[in-house]
């Protein structure tokens, strides 16, 4: 364990303000003994990725081509052609979009106020913990909290009709269908929200503003000419990813919906019953798709997260 | 250009922060009015369903009344075989928790130091696998699963353990995003340059000068990993296996007001623990200078 003389002395005067972000990243600066053995730390790691990641995605993925006696047929594929199939499809593409929609706007709200608040006080606490226990945790037990807040006879519905007139669930409860899955999908895309797009909150330095007020900027200037463009890659990103989560959702409408009506639900339906006569393996194309409709939306993703990391450094 | 902007400078940076909590309300910053507003506002409609969900565990079945019964009923012993299934998810649920969060720290986190301190081309590649739980749906994978774990289960058994390594693929965006935050604002290389162009070895470099720096970043990571764990439903549901998300939900059906009381409570508890250990975390945490 030889020490390294550092080739430039100017990086060591930096080390104090280690935690810092004014240096830029030394990539490939570190001494690199024993390559090869060193490429075996990563092993590990790898071989459970393959066997628990790798190895169940294409199974998942695959199962959609073969036939029930396990030959390679593109068969199955007449599922999509199904009118149920198509329209879980659709009320899984508009439940995700406009409770994702509903989630940014408002989580953005809530990240704005949020800026107020010390970055280490005890507000930004309750609120990262509450977020984390919505977005994260949920799931079945929002559902529970829905059905308490909006099932027949509850409290809420009650106080609506009494003031408008209104019966929210006159036909049915509303939460049993779609549509009412808007409400536990808002309440747990919100919290993603705020998780995903605070640091990009954070990461504008008050610099900046300092830097439009001293060339005569209002506030609005700064929103518009610094504010917006820097943020606006950070949203749409955390746009997608609640579209994602939404969309990926099981547990929640799995709690509240029995019967089909979004593709996750129908999934669950098709690996335990396959319902559509002469298509094997429904729930292998029903995978499938929902990959492809990821897959499109993480490319859109990554691409965003690229430029908004460039004002995070 | 320069001259111009030079003079006001002095102007505009002498009434911020001098006494810490004021700041000048220049840039993105709203005044704490506005901001509490806000807060308030939302998290007043946060709060709707969960006192709802509340005022459901003091009703008396049928007719509304206020009653203690469902509360006692599940602290009662003489009823707890009711609630044995319940018990033994929740037990489950806690042992796959600590699995799952020695699978982050085991594997996890030394690839990642790896490829931040000595292959950074790696980095897309490791960031890439953790994202892909992310881009391919849970429900997605458990189509996968369930083929995968007849063959799990006749190496290792069917106990419920097992769904940990399931479980600790979907915790892996979680898991990464905190300890990748953390690394992006420190800077590793420049640390364990310096701990190494002291004498330090490479063990001793990342037991004492990385981990202590990542502490934030793995302390929220580990926290997530725990609530996620808890919190999952689809694979015990896909796999058929008893934890405490499943067991809530076939509660649900024969006694919704003790399966909302569990919910409650098991809320309230996370939250509890995720505001405690963040608090605390900020508090011990030395304080930045920024001048």
């Amino acid at each position: 364990m030889t020490t390294t003389v550092r080739k430039s002395p100017a990086r060591t005067t930096t080390v104090r303000a280690g935690s810092e972000r004014a240096v830029p990243r030394g990539a490939g600066g570190s001494p690199l003994r024993r390559r090869s053995v060193g490429w075996l730390g990563f092993a590990p790691f790898g071989v459970y990725v393959l066997l628990f990641l790798a190895i169940p995605g294409l199974v998942a993925i695959a199962s959609g081509f073969f036939s029930a006696d396990g030959a390679f047929t593109l068969a199955n594929f007449a599922t999509l052609g199904d009118a149920t199939i198509l329209s879980n499809f659709a009320n899984s593409l508009w439940l995700s979009a406009v409770s994702a929609l509903i989630s940014a706007v408002l989580g953005v709200l809530v990240c704005w106020a949020l800026t107020a608040a010390k970055p280490d006080g005890f507000v930004r606490a309750v609120v990262d913990s509450a977020s984390s226990v919505f977005a994260q945790f949920g799931g079945v037990m929002l559902a529970f909290a829905w059905i308490a807040t909006l099932g027949t006879g509850q409290l809420v519905p009650v106080i609506i009709k009494a003031l408008t007139g209104v019966d929210i669930n006159a036909s049915g409860s509303i939460l049993y269908s779609v549509t009412g899955l808007l409400f536990p999908y808002v309440y747990f895309g919100l919290p993603l929200m705020v998780l995903s797009f605070m640091p990009a909150m954070d990461g504008l330095r008050p610099q900046w503003g300092e830097a439009v007020a001293t060339l005569g900027g209002t506030r609005l200037h700064y929103w518009l000419r610094v504010g917006v463009p820097v943020l606006a890659p950070a949203f749409f990103g955390s746009l997608i990813l609640l579209f994602a989560n939404a969309f990926s959702s099981y547990a929640t409408a799995a709690a509240l919906i029995s019967q089909g009506g979004i593709i996750p639900l129908a999934i669950k339906q098709q690996l335990t019953s396959e319902t559509i006569v002469g298509v094997a393996n429904t729930a292998g194309v029903l995978a499938l798709g929902m990959v492809v409709v990821m897959a499109v939306l993480m490319t859109l993703y990554s691409a965003l997260e690229r430029r908004t990391r460039r004002w995070q450094r | 250009m320069t001259t111009a902007a030079a003079a006001p400078v002095a102007d505009v940076v002498r009434p911020r922060r001098s006494g810490g909590s004021r700041r000048s309300r220049v840039g993105a910053v709203p005044s704490k009015a506005t901001g509490a507003i806000v807060l308030v506002v939302i998290g007043v409609l946060f709060a709707i369903p969960l006192i709802a969900m509340t005022w459901f565990t003091f009703q008396t079945v049928g007719t509304g009344a206020f009653t203690l019964a469902h509360w006692a009923a599940i602290l009662d012993p003489a009823q707890a075989s009711t609630y044995s299934d319940l018990f033994a998810g929740i037990g489950n649920s806690l042992i796959l928790a600590v699995i799952v969060v020695v699978i982050i720290v085991a594997l996890l986190l030394p690839a990642m130091l790896l490829a931040e301190l000595r292959y950074p081309r790696v980095h897309r590649v490791l960031e890439f696998v953790c994202l892909i739980p992310i881009t391919v749906p849970t429900i997605v994978l458990v189509v996968g699963f369930v083929p995968v774990y007849q063959v799990v289960q006749s190496v290792l058994g069917s106990d419920p353990w097992t769904l940990a390594f399931a479980i600790g693929v979907i915790v892996l965006p979680y898991a990464y995003r905190p300890i990748q935050a953390n690394i992006g604002v420190t800077n590793l290389t420049t640390l364990t340059e310096a701990a190494r162009s002291l004498g330090a070895s490479w063990p001793v470099a990342v037991w004492r000068v990385v981990l202590p720096n990542l502490r934030r970043g793995l302390l929220s990571s580990c926290l997530l990993t725990v609530s996620v764990v808890l919190g999952e439903f689809t694979i015990a549901n896909f796999l058929g296996q008893n934890t405490f998300q499943t067991a809530l939900l076939l509660l649900q059906q024969t006694d919704p007001y003790v399966a909302t009381i569990c919910a409650v409570v098991a809320l309230l508890f996370v939250f509890a623990l995720l505001v405690l250990i963040s608090t605390a975390g900020s508090i011990r945490r030395p304080r930045r200078k920024k001048s």
